[in-house]
């Protein structure tokens, strides 16, 4: 058989195929439904975080951090109760990351707070003496990309049915109306924040990108 | 395999992937080289600004070398072996020709316009699949033209049955498709929201831990169908030639390429396990990882054996030095890797500096040497120059060794270090180290690695000399060699 196989490029090719897609069948697609539930009292993201979410992704925080705590006392100890599949219903894509570099970030809300991460985002070192990890001024200065983050959210609601409200719509103007909203929840960090320039951009209607980031990592519980 | 066939082949592509292959290759170590001494030394993070940190510059690194040194030199062999195992030059079909060397423009100018958007933070943030999806949609129609290219050439071949080779590349050609198409799905954001925000912005069409199941289906058998399924396909034919030695068995050889396309798509959930995945899946991954070891170590004992009652070739010729290292760090590389997919080793392993550690004796010592050595093979056949110099090989060798050595050891040391230390209790049963305590004491294997980086770097500049050398200034061969590349 292989013999006429190694003659007929054709069906070799199939062959393969189907030798190598019957993995992804029978290990993969038994799971999808079941671990898209969302667990109980799980809210989709804001608006602002889905924004934080991106300056996540943009400066590459799953490089070093994980969001994953894995079911050991010594992990509990350490970062809270083990990490849930229902927890990331709403997680497009996923950011588990696969590398400690720094420690886990999945309940980070829990213990950190707005001022400690705008200390520690603008000197590592200041905060955990030791530290090996770059400072992110240029956050300070970035502006988030809110209205990205609004289109990812309709996104969402109209092709996976992410339960948002009916004002998410895909329309100028529905975003135009929510963006007040997406204005007040940053400017509820800033209070929190000592940096002057920071008050003053989110007061002006831009929201610097570490804004975002803050908004995203205290929702993390 | 008559290297003497009347045939005069057309290595015009095989050439320009060759360029790319050194290209990208000085380009991602480098890189690499830097962010490993980011680790050791935190203010090189601030040499670009925004663009420099370690976390902007990690994917560039990992994108770099593997679709742009692995995949060069995957498709510059291709373009080499193809036509010899197939006996048809590329001449003969200006359609096919056209269609590769449209494939390599379209690669290149793809591969640009990724390290850009890479550097800007344009991410879909999953590990081997940042790029967004303009880029995806390029990378499908590079891979479209590779497939027309690849059996165009087998559909007017002379030689009927298919060499082993041309097995591997097939699959190669088949499972990246199939884990890149799937893995890659995603919403454009703008499309869906009615020209709101970003254009290059999308959502992946799975969410959470499904998402998680389809990337490391991916991203483990990214490596597996980029980083093994090709360079098995390389040392199938390389070595044979340039030893003149024939493959030791046919048998082992039919087992351990079924056996590989088998088995290693099951393995993917090894990366998942004590995760949110269901139990049976990760169990699944961790015994097909150890099954795993049968068809790799097949392959590998292949090649050894092929050099039997050869041996002294070893010490003759620094090329099947390299051949011969390629496939005993294949060996390591695929023991190391299941017993890493242990549960239990797995819980002290996982998130550590080890799996960097067992990724890059792979990738350094496997793929690499056996890139760097088809192409000194190629060299002097393509270009009709001898290799321009042996001492510089020997050199480049032992350098690159100890380099490899040098990472894996202090990455093992670093890796079960903080795994230890992370769940290090003191009497009472409390923790008895915080994070950074777990960092600052990694600095000396830090050190050690990155220094492990500039010598293997130091020995890739000492490669791309050596070929540039030949290319241009080396003396002329009249003929062909048949087996053993010639050298000065």
């Amino acid at each position: 058989m292989f013999h006429w196989l190694e003659k007929n490029p054709f069906f070799f090719a199939v062959g393969v195929f189907i030798v190598i897609a019957f993995a992804g069948l029978i290990e993969i697609l038994p799971n999808f439904a079941e671990a898209s539930r969302p667990v109980v009292g799980l809210k989709p993201y804001t608006v602002l975080e889905l924004a934080g979410k991106e300056v996540y992704k943009k400066d590459n925080c799953l490089s070093c951090h994980s969001q994953l705590i894995r079911p050991f006392k010594a992990e509990t100890d350490r970062y809270g109760q083990y990490s849930l599949s229902g927890e990331y219903a709403y997680d497009r894509p996923f950011l588990w990351g696969s590398k400690r570099t720094g420690p886990d970030l999945h309940r980070v809300g829990n213990y950190r707070t707005t001022d400690w991460h705008e200390n520690h985002m603008w000197e590592p070192t200041d905060v955990v003496p030791g530290s090996i990890m770059p400072a992110y001024k240029h956050q300070f200065t970035n502006v988030a990309d809110i209205e990205t983050a609004y289109a990812e959210a309709v996104t969402v609601k109209n092709v996976f049915a992410t339960p948002y409200g009916d004002e998410f719509q895909a329309t100028k103007a529905a975003w135009e109306a929510h963006k007040p909203k997406v204005l007040a929840d940053a400017q509820k960090i800033a209070a929190d924040m000592k940096n002057k320039d920071i008050k003053e951009a989110v007061a002006a209607g831009n929201i610097p990108e570490v804004v975002a980031l803050i908004a995203y990592l205290n929702r993390l519980k | 395999m008559q290297a003497h066939a009347a045939l005069e082949y057309d290595y015009s592509v095989a050439k320009l992937f060759t360029f790319t292959t050194i290209l990208f290759g000085i380009l991602g170590m480098i890189i690499g080289t830097l962010i490993a001494a980011q680790l050791a030394f935190p203010e090189l993070n601030y040499l670009l600004g925004e663009y420099g940190t370690f976390s902007r510059l990690r994917p560039l690194h990992t994108n770099i070398v593997i679709f742009g040194f692995t995949l060069s030199g995957v498709f510059a062999t291709f373009y080499y072996v193809a036509q010899r195992v197939l006996k048809v030059s590329m001449a003969e079909s200006k359609f096919i020709m056209f269609i590769s060397k449209l494939h390599f423009w379209l690669y290149f100018v793809g591969a640009l316009i990724a390290v850009i958007t890479l550097l800007l933070g344009y991410t879909q943030a999953k590990e081997y699949a940042q790029f967004e999806w303009p880029i995806d949609i390029v990378i499908v129609l590079v891979w479209v033209l590779w497939g027309v290219a690849m059996f165009g050439l087998i559909g007017i071949r002379r030689e009927k049955a298919l060499y082993i080779s041309m097995w591997y590349y097939i699959a190669c050609f088949l499972g990246i498709a199939m884990l890149y198409l799937f893995n890659n799905m995603s919403v454009p954001t703008y499309f869906a929201s009615g020209g709101l925000g970003n254009i290059l912005h999308s959502v992946s069409m799975y969410s959470g831990t499904n998402d998680a199941l389809v990337q490391w289906w991916y991203g483990h058998n990214a490596v597996a169908f980029g980083f093994t399924v090709p360079i098995v396909a390389m040392i199938y034919y390389f070595l044979p030639k340039e030893s003149g030695q024939a493959i030791y068995s046919y048998k082992l050889s039919l087992l351990s390429f079924w056996g590989l396309m088998f088995v290693y798509l099951w393995a993917g959930s090894h990366h998942l396990l004590w995760s949110t995945v269901p139990d049976w899946m990760q169990t699944m991954g961790s015994v097909f990882s150890i099954v795993l070891i049968l068809p790799s170590w097949g392959s590998a004992i292949n090649m050894l054996l092929t050099m039997k009652g050869e041996w002294n070739q070893l010490t003759e010729n620094p090329l099947i030095k390299f051949m011969v290292l390629a496939s005993t760090f294949y060996m390591l590389s695929t023991l190391e890797g299941p017993i890493q997919a242990i549960k239990s080793v797995n819980a002290i392993a996982h998130f550590t500096d080890w799996i960097p550690g067992h990724v890059h004796d792979g990738v350094l010592g496997w793929v690499v040497f056996m890139i760097m050595a088809a192409l000194f093979h190629m060299a002097p056949r393509m270009f009709k120059r001898e290799i321009y110099s042996k001492k510089m090989l020997e050199a480049q060798f032992w350098l690159q060794t100890v380099a490899v050595v040098l990472y894996f050891t202090s990455m093992w040391i670093a890796g079960i270090t903080q795994g230890m230390m992370w769940r290090a209790v003191d009497e009472y049963g409390n923790l008895m180290y915080s994070f950074i305590d777990t960092v600052t004491v990694l600095h000396p294997y830090y050190a050690i690695r990155a220094l492990s980086g500039v010598l293997y770097l130091i020995g890739f500049l000492m490669f791309a000399y050596n070929m540039y050398k030949t290319m241009t200034s080396s003396r002329e061969l009249s003929e062909e060699p048949q087996f053993r590349s010639p050298m000065a």
